[in-house]
């Protein structure tokens, strides 16, 4: 299982830079995270989508669809792809620290 | 009193899941209603050869109530809601129908409308449905040369490798006329690759190459602009097109929505992926494309779903535990064009493997072969005659095989 650090800790990710466990996430973190994917600073939006991503992951054991969180978090799809330009599903739930969501099959 | 039993849905899941149920019990016993808002059964795997001319829309459909059992109970509109506290289901004629067990099976609704400018015309078409699939077959007998996009908009929809064998048929199909050297084919998904599971999706990607496709991936379309002919994305790509044939977003019916507790946020119901059971109460179960289950909304999961719901409705009203599981087994065969196909075959732990089917000697995995694609014409006698009525299909059970295969 392949590992990074961050903020001085050493995390498992799995092969594409997704936490593999969440709890070991900080929200000092998910400001290095976000740099990584090139989002400077995180926005109380960016922070919106995040907490509730993390909530999904605890809910439902996958984070949620781009059009879930369209419905579902407040912050329409279009906003969404402004915040997170590079995907919102994919990029929201590496930098709060989630495993890669499962998606549809 | 008979226990009652209510249907919601008279489709593949709906129909097959009230014939089987029949058989087990007397009908003094135990009564059986299917609900549903129309009286035509479409073959829906066949919406995909209407376009091409390979089969007429006509033959798709039959009657709806015809393929229930003798004691099956049909009933015809829509439902308002279910009222799952109270045990009843609301329908729109203003009947209240009590049940001691509820069955979802109404299936996905086509959702265009979720996305910017998408609307049926000339340069826009779907094959996801009747009405869909036979504009389109005018569509393609009129168009001499252009650029035709094969677009998935959003997952999950069903059967989702129907939009992969429409653009290898349409493929085939230019060829057949003598054109394809002015047809340019693109497919554009919003998924990483060509499907969804990683051995599968390189196959089936590399076929896509073979047969001159070209493959846009995560593309999530945010508008369909059909007058300057280009699917825009949300991340600004633009793709150009002179006929799009979009596989819209789908979402559960509004009905489920309407009913507290029972579907999540696209009106999918959420159940046990393995019993089948519908999270929101125990005398409530799920099958088939309306569920929110990991696994493909396809024919055959309904299929192998139908065994383990009706054992597992037994025990529920026999008061014991429920003890069948499903295993998410899907099996698709997926046309390729000039008379071969391949066939895939997985569940929820194993993705689609290369090896045979069911066993060592059997079908081709992941292969193209002239004989699976005979096999996906024989189906259609087998959906009708065997399937629907509630019979078991021979060497194709509920639980995926694993001899065959190779990883």
């Amino acid at each position: 299982m392949p590992t990074k650090e961050l903020d001085g800790v050493t995390v498992e990710v799995n092969d594409e830079g997704f936490f593999v466990k969440p709890e070991q996430w900080t929200e000092h973190m998910a400001e290095l995270l976000a740099k990584e994917e090139g989002i400077d600073t995180l926005s109380p939006q960016h922070w919106t989508v995040l907490r509730f991503v993390r909530r999904e992951y605890e809910e439902k054991g996958t984070g949620p669809t781009v059009r879930a969180l369209g419905k579902t978090s407040g912050v329409s799809v279009k906003e969404l792809y402004e915040l997170f330009p590079k995907g919102p599903a994919k990029i929201a739930a590496k930098v709060a620290g989630i495993p890669k969501p499962r998606g549809c099959i | 009193m008979p226990r009652r039993i209510v249907i919601l849905g008279g489709g593949t899941g709906g129909t097959l899941t009230a014939n089987r149920l029949r058989k087990h019990y007397d009908v003094d016993d135990v009564e059986i209603t299917v609900v549903d808002q129309d009286g035509s059964h479409v073959y829906q795997p066949g919406l995909l050869f209407v376009p091409f001319g390979l089969t007429d829309p006509d033959h798709l459909v039959k009657s709806r109530p015809r393929q229930l059992r003798k004691g099956v109970g049909y009933h015809q509109s829509a439902v308002d809601r279910v009222d799952v506290e109270a045990d009843t289901v609301h329908l729109d004629d203003g009947t209240v129908l009590p049940y001691d067990v509820l069955v979802v099976a109404t299936g996905v609704r086509l959702l265009p409308e979720e996305t910017e400018g998408l609307e049926w015309g000339d340069k826009v078409h779907t094959f996801y449905d009747l009405e869909g699939a036979t504009n389109l077959r005018e569509a393609f007998e009129r168009f001499e040369g252009g650029r035709i996009v094969v677009n998935v908009v959003d997952m999950p929809i069903k059967c989702p490798i129907a939009p992969l064998e429409f653009a290898f048929l349409t493929d085939w199909y230019f060829q057949d006329r003598g054109l394809r050297d002015r047809v340019d084919i693109a497919y554009v998904t919003p998924l990483d690759g060509a499907f969804t599971k990683p051995v599968a999706s390189a196959a089936l990607g590399d076929l896509l190459t073979e047969k001159g496709v070209s493959i846009v991936t995560e593309f999530n379309t945010g508008e369909v602009d059909a007058d300057a002919g280009r699917l825009v994305s949300f991340d600004g790509r633009e793709v150009p097109f002179d006929l799009a044939v979009v596989i819209p977003v789908h979402g559960g019916q509004a009905y489920v929505g309407r009913s507290p507790g029972l579907g999540d946020e696209l009106d999918f119901v959420p159940a046990d992926p393995q019993t089948l059971q519908a999270k929101v109460k125990p005398n409530v179960f799920a099958i088939g494309d309306a569920t929110s289950l990991p696994t493909s909304k396809a024919g055959s999961v309904t299929h192998f779903e139908g065994e383990v719901l009706v054992q597992n409705i037994r025990h529920f009203l026999a008061g014991e535990p429920l003890s069948a599981t499903f295993d998410g087994h899907a099996n698709c065969f997926i046309e390729t064009g000039f008379d071969k196909a391949l066939l895939i075959d997985f569940n929820y732990e194993t993705e689609p493997l290369p090896g045979h089917f069911p066993m060592k000697v059997g079908l081709p995995l992941l292969k193209e072969s002239r004989l699976n694609h005979l096999g996906k014409l024989v189906f259609e006698w087998f959906y009708w005659h065997s399937l629907l009525p509630g019979r078991d299909i021979p060497g194709i059970g509920a639980a995926m095989p694993m001899s065959g295969k190779h990883r």
